[in-house]
């Protein structure tokens, strides 16, 4: 007898439901996905519950320890720095800042990466290849140089080691887009389209888009933590965000002169940066392998 | 009356290029002539690289023709028409695995003909996928399944479901069967001709199985390196040849099927 579906739905969930399913079938993942969930809820309504003002200093409290060592105060939970502000304040503004803005340049890059890419993909002879060769001898050098080369140039801050970094991305973006979209071009099913009379518009949004999700999650993931790593080592280096903003790298150097006398205020923000890019790599692993199951099991 | 389908003078040259690491083949389709009415099937039997797939692709409009006509209902088709193409002929390929694409559902990919071509609404585009599945043997289910959740034979239904959805006047079918085991085959064989009995299409079918063709086909038009060998009847070419190919295919045929009577 043939079975009466009332809720189909159930049966055959939503690419995104089969995903979420897939994904949870990984417990490390789903580790690292409430790890990366607690830094993006931070980063969000960080501000409104942190005590203290990052830049705020307070002379009579300089290198406090953390509130459970025996010189510690409950008022400064993760102690001060040298100039007696509060860090754990500003380890979360400094997460804001490190995670916030690498999110906003890897999806600037990814954008421009995916559609220059998708245009040379799809492009034939000379004009798909001058952009292309260009682009991958980039991909020879570092990210980190190419971002100090274009700092060089820019002048250093903030807002120019963005746009180094952001730029420096891009190669990498192009030369996946493009290689797969050229595969992909020379499948049947691709024929099949064009045969329907598919633009290239169609083709790449309605065809090709659906089979780049993965390729895009490991790119982006990457990116993600390549981003992150070279903007706190920019500030680090001095050639980023500038001394007092409080961006996780320039913590990072302006610990290191205390080091000896206060640990906790240089591992505390290296302890930060270490997990948001291990919890960015897992959750993109996992993400990676449940996008395969879903199209292969 | 005019002919359902009816090709003059078709012609494909390819030059033979070399480059400088790779050198490509040059290929040369000799013109030729034929016609097809509606409920009819033609087959076209080569062996390979005799240009039986190319003359598929220029049909359906995939390679553009050197020189010649194709006219359907006594109306020229134009080659940069792909609309007015793909409306009357459909291709199913010869990899249905292939030809459809893995990260859509089986519904999407019904859809996608339907979106380009006509102007329903997606309620009617829903009731026509569903309607075209059932017609094809599937299950309404089988809409939300990906490619890789079907077996061989459902791809293949699938693909058939494809070239369908816009009801077309003409099929052309490169090797459809060529993958699939015996029992799958004669099932797919049989869904065509039906389907072809109860819509009227007609049909194309490349293939290099002479036992296929001639079970299938009411006339065939054999190629040999690009030219047409013999074309006809198809009991009649298959019952007396003429051509000395042709009669080296038939004999090579009989002695496969029973090799004591040789």
């Amino acid at each position: 007898m043939r079975r009466i579906d009332f809720y189909e739905d159930d049966l055959y969930p939503s690419p995104l439901k089969h995903t979420w399913q897939e994904f949870q079938k990984s417990h490390i993942a789903v580790l690292g996905m409430w790890i990366l969930a607690f830094f993006i809820v931070l980063i969000v309504v960080g501000p409104f519950v942190m005590p203290f003002d990052p830049l705020l200093q307070n002379p009579n409290a300089v290198l406090l320890s953390p509130s459970w060592e025996g010189s510690g105060s409950l008022q400064y939970i993760l102690g001060t720095d040298s100039l007696g502000r509060d860090l754990l304040s500003r380890l979360v503004y400094g997460c804001r800042m490190t995670l916030g803005i690498s999110l906003l340049l890897v999806m600037i890059a990814m954008m421009l990466g995916v559609a220059l890419g998708a245009t040379a993909g799809m492009a034939k002879g000379v004009r798909s290849s001058i952009l292309n060769h260009l682009l991958d001898s980039l991909m020879a050098i570092p990210t980190l140089l190419i971002a100090i080369v274009i700092v060089a140039i820019l002048g250093v801050g903030l807002v120019n080691s963005m746009w180094a970094i952001a730029l420096a991305l891009v190669p990498q973006f192009v030369h996946n887009t493009r290689e797969f979209v050229r595969n992909e071009m020379n499948k049947e099913y691709i024929l099949a389209s064009k045969l329907d009379g598919a633009r290239k518009l169609h083709l790449f949004f309605y065809c090709i888009l659906p089979n780049m999700f993965e390729l895009l999650v490991v790119q982006c993931t990457m990116a993600l933590s390549i981003a992150i790593l070279d903007i706190s080592a920019l500030g680090f280096l001095g050639l980023g965000a500038q001394p007092p903003s409080p961006e996780l790298g320039a913590m990072l150097s302006e610990a290191l002169k205390v080091a000896y006398k206060a640990p906790w205020s240089i591992a505390l923000p290296g302890l930060a940066i270490f997990l948001m890019v291990l919890s960015i790599n897992i959750v993109g692993d996992g993400l990676r392998a449940a996008l395969r199951n879903r199209l292969t099991q | 009356m005019t002919a359902l389908l009816s090709v003059k003078n078709l012609s494909f040259v390819k030059k033979p290029k070399s480059r400088w690491f790779k050198k490509s083949k040059g290929f040369t389709l000799h013109p030729l002539d034929f016609e097809l009415n509606s409920g009819e099937t033609l087959g076209i039997l080569g062996l390979n690289g005799s240009g039986k797939s190319l003359l598929g692709k220029l049909l359906v409009g995939a390679e553009k023709p050197t020189s010649g006509e194709i006219y359907l209902n006594g109306q020229k088709l134009l080659g940069d028409n792909i609309k007015q193409r793909c409306l009357n002929i459909r291709m199913i390929f010869q990899h249905s695995n292939e030809s459809l694409n893995p990260g859509l559902t089986a519904s999407a990919i019904l859809e996608e003909p339907l979106i380009l071509n006509t102007g329903m609404s997606p309620i009617e585009r829903q009731n026509k996928i569903e309607k075209t599945l059932k017609l094809v043997g599937l299950l309404s289910e089988h809409r939300f399944f990906y490619r890789h959740m079907l077996s061989d034979g459902q791809r293949q239904r699938l693909a058939i479901a494809k070239a369908l959805i816009l009801d077309p006047q003409i099929l052309v079918a490169d090797e459809p069967f060529a993958a699939l085991d015996p029992s799958v085959r004669s099932q797919t064989i049989n869904l065509i001709m039906k389907l072809q009995q109860d819509l009227g299409l007609g049909f194309i079918f490349i293939s290099h199985n002479i036992g296929l063709v001639r079970h299938i086909s009411d006339r065939a038009l054999i190629l040999q390196d690009g030219k047409v060998i013999e074309t006809g009847k198809a009991e009649a070419i298959f019952s007396w040849p003429k051509a000395l190919y042709t009669q080296k295919l038939v004999n090579s045929h009989h002695s496969l099927i029973n090799p004591k009577s040789n």
